[in-house]
């Protein structure tokens, strides 16, 4: 098992002018290969930030992000893409891109200057998208199918990019249990086949704490790491809503409502 | 593949297409002239009436060359900016840029009284035409930008586009007040569009600019084809998005902005060349899209020069006027008869 993505030291927040505002300090996490790793809190706590802190996107306010045992702010943007792959929220702008097309512009780090793919390139996103099921769609347009089926899409077009560590910012939001659930446990065969790291954020804690290997939980004190069940027996569950109606029943491992 | 064998045959036809509208639109015009004689003046041989071989080299092939030349700089430019700025009304005309540029072109030939002599020589020169108009169109396109910036609501960019044609408008207005009927006379006929005018000289200097816009946009096919996903996933796929927007935006602006110098602001081909592209090879992929844009481009251009000119009467009509009562029609029908407006 290797260490692919740690964080040390790490104060998340923005900087304007008048002020400094901190969301979370000190954070020490480590992301390691060949495991699911869910994010978890409350709306607005921060995770985005977290997020587009450790991809680089944004300047953390002290501590380092290290990729590989380098600062990601030091990476140009082609080795980034080589080593980290995104799945983002983010309604896709309209266009004729069929499926296929999509996922083969996964392989744009590694492409030539008009973005040819070679024989090695198309047997990537064939493998993408055979681990992820999505064959039988190759063909279609992008608009044309489910919201189920065009989250394994991004997914697909994720792995393609070949990268050791995947992120994914709540990829389950529109979804309906059946498809929840499915996609869990695809990301879940992910990490064991290709051993990659998955980090995801999601609301869905319930499923998280079941399927995940290890889960990050952000509160206004405190933002722990650990496997779930540790997570459960530590009782940090309970301080992830401040709300007296909603309970963590820690022998179920779910929330209930009072 | 069943789709490349029918993006080879497009391309055949197209290519087909392309040079029998190049032959018509020299053969065609207030004189008609037999495709044979063409044939022979084009290839060194005689034509049957000496008028004929002058009226075709000397007018009629810069003209056709300057037809193709703003076909497909402006309909690639309509290309970039749809993708760029993710909205499918986006083109140069729309966008203000032409506006942008005509203002540049206002300024040069209305305002060029205020220079002293030898400023005002040079400005009035083709050369200085160019720089005022790309420089128009471009710092128009950057307000685009910045706006763009602000406002995430594509149709906001559309208004503001809209804005800078009403604002150039007001501005021509208010200097026409200051010039003199001749300089007046000089830009109406500038404004109405025409692409008889160029000498090989100017039709050079066009090409270089057209050809360099033409080659940053084929250097900027895999970014645009990864800013089909949007800028995040874009920049997540290696993409330096600040550079590559830099190069579109100057290619945008290049073509746009020489073109218009020379030819005047012409409407609606950036904006349904593109289109019609798209639907016809069904795809995105900005490497079909390229090629096939410049083909439509050129031959709709020639067309539409062939139109203006009426063939078998003494009249040419202005091109900008053509392109208008053609294009508007298709961008409708493209909006209404297409749901999911790609």
């Amino acid at each position: 098992m290797k260490t692919i993505l740690s964080t040390i030291n790490l104060s998340i927040g923005y900087k304007s002018k008048k002020a400094t505002v901190t969301i979370a300090e000190n954070l020490n996490l480590s992301l390691n290969s060949g495991k699911l790793i869910s994010l978890i809190g409350a709306n607005g706590i921060g995770k985005s930030t977290l997020l587009r802190t450790i991809t680089g996107i944004q300047q953390p306010l002290s501590g380092k992000v290290l990729l590989n045992d380098k600062n990601i702010n030091s990476y140009n943007p082609l080795d980034l893409a080589q080593n980290l792959s995104l799945v983002l929220t983010e309604k896709l702008p309209p266009s004729n891109l069929s499926v296929f097309e999509l996922v083969a512009l996964g392989r744009q780090p590694y492409t030539n200057w008009i973005g040819t793919l070679t024989s090695e390139d198309i047997k990537k996103v064939q493998e993408a998208m055979a681990l992820t099921q999505i064959e039988h769609l190759a063909q279609k347009r992008h608009f044309e199918i489910s919201d189920g089926q065009l989250q394994k899409v991004l997914i697909a077009r994720a792995l393609a990019q070949d990268t050791p560590l995947i992120i994914l910012d709540e990829p389950t939001t529109h979804l309906d249990l059946l498809h929840k659930v499915s996609l869990f446990k695809l990301l879940k065969k992910l990490t064991q086949e290709t051993q990659k790291c998955i980090l995801f954020s999601t609301h869905d804690i319930d499923l998280a704490i079941q399927l995940s290997d290890e889960m990050i939980i952000m509160t206004p004190e405190f933002v722990v790491q650990d496997e779930p069940c540790n997570l459960i027996s530590k009782g940090s569950f309970e301080t992830l809503f401040k709300d007296e109606h909603i309970i963590f029943d820690a022998e179920k491992g779910k929330f209930v409502i009072t | 593949m069943a789709n490349k064998k029918r993006n080879t045959i497009l391309f055949i036809v197209l290519g087909l297409g392309l040079l029998l509208m190049f032959f018509a639109s020299l053969s065609l015009g207030s004189v008609n002239i037999p495709f044979r004689d063409v044939y022979e003046s084009l290839t060194g041989g005689q034509a049957s009436k000496s008028t004929w071989e002058y009226i075709i080299i000397n007018y009629r092939l810069p003209k056709s060359f300057t037809a193709v030349l703003v076909g497909t700089g402006l309909s690639i430019s309509g290309l970039l900016m749809q993708t760029l700025f993710r909205n499918p009304l986006a083109g140069p005309y729309v966008l203000g840029l032409s506006s942008g540029a005509s203002l540049g072109v206002a300024f040069v030939i209305l305002g060029a009284g205020f220079l002293p002599s030898f400023l005002s020589a040079f400005v009035l020169s083709s050369y200085g035409i160019v720089i005022a108009s790309t420089f128009g169109s471009t710092m128009v396109l950057l307000l685009v930008l910045i706006v763009s910036q602000r406002l995430r609501d594509t149709m906001a960019i559309l208004i503001v586009g809209l804005m800078f044609g009403s604002f150039t408008t007001a501005i021509v207005s208010v200097l026409t007040y200051f010039s003199t009927a001749e300089q007046l006379q000089k830009f109406t006929f500038w404004s109405m569009g025409s692409l008889g005018n160029l000498s090989w000289t100017t039709l050079s200097i066009l090409a270089v600019c057209v050809g360099i816009g033409l080659l940053l946009s084929a250097s900027s096919i895999k970014p645009l084809n990864a800013l089909l996903l949007g800028e995040n996933y874009a920049k997540s796929m290696g993409l330096s998005f600040k550079k590559a927007r830099l190069i579109i935006i100057f290619a945008t602006s290049i073509l746009a902005g020489s073109i218009t110098a020379f030819a005047g602001p012409i409407a609606f081909i950036g904006l349904a060349v593109p289109h019609i592209a798209k639907l016809t090879f069904q795809t995105s992929n900005h490497t079909i899209l390229f090629w096939s844009t410049l083909f439509f481009g050129a031959i709709i251009m020639l067309f539409c020069d062939i139109v203006s000119q009426m063939p078998g009467f003494d009249v040419t009509l202005p091109i900008n006027a053509i392109t208008s009562l053609i294009g508007a029609p298709v961008v409708i029908w493209l909006l209404v008869r297409k749901r999911n407006f790609q």
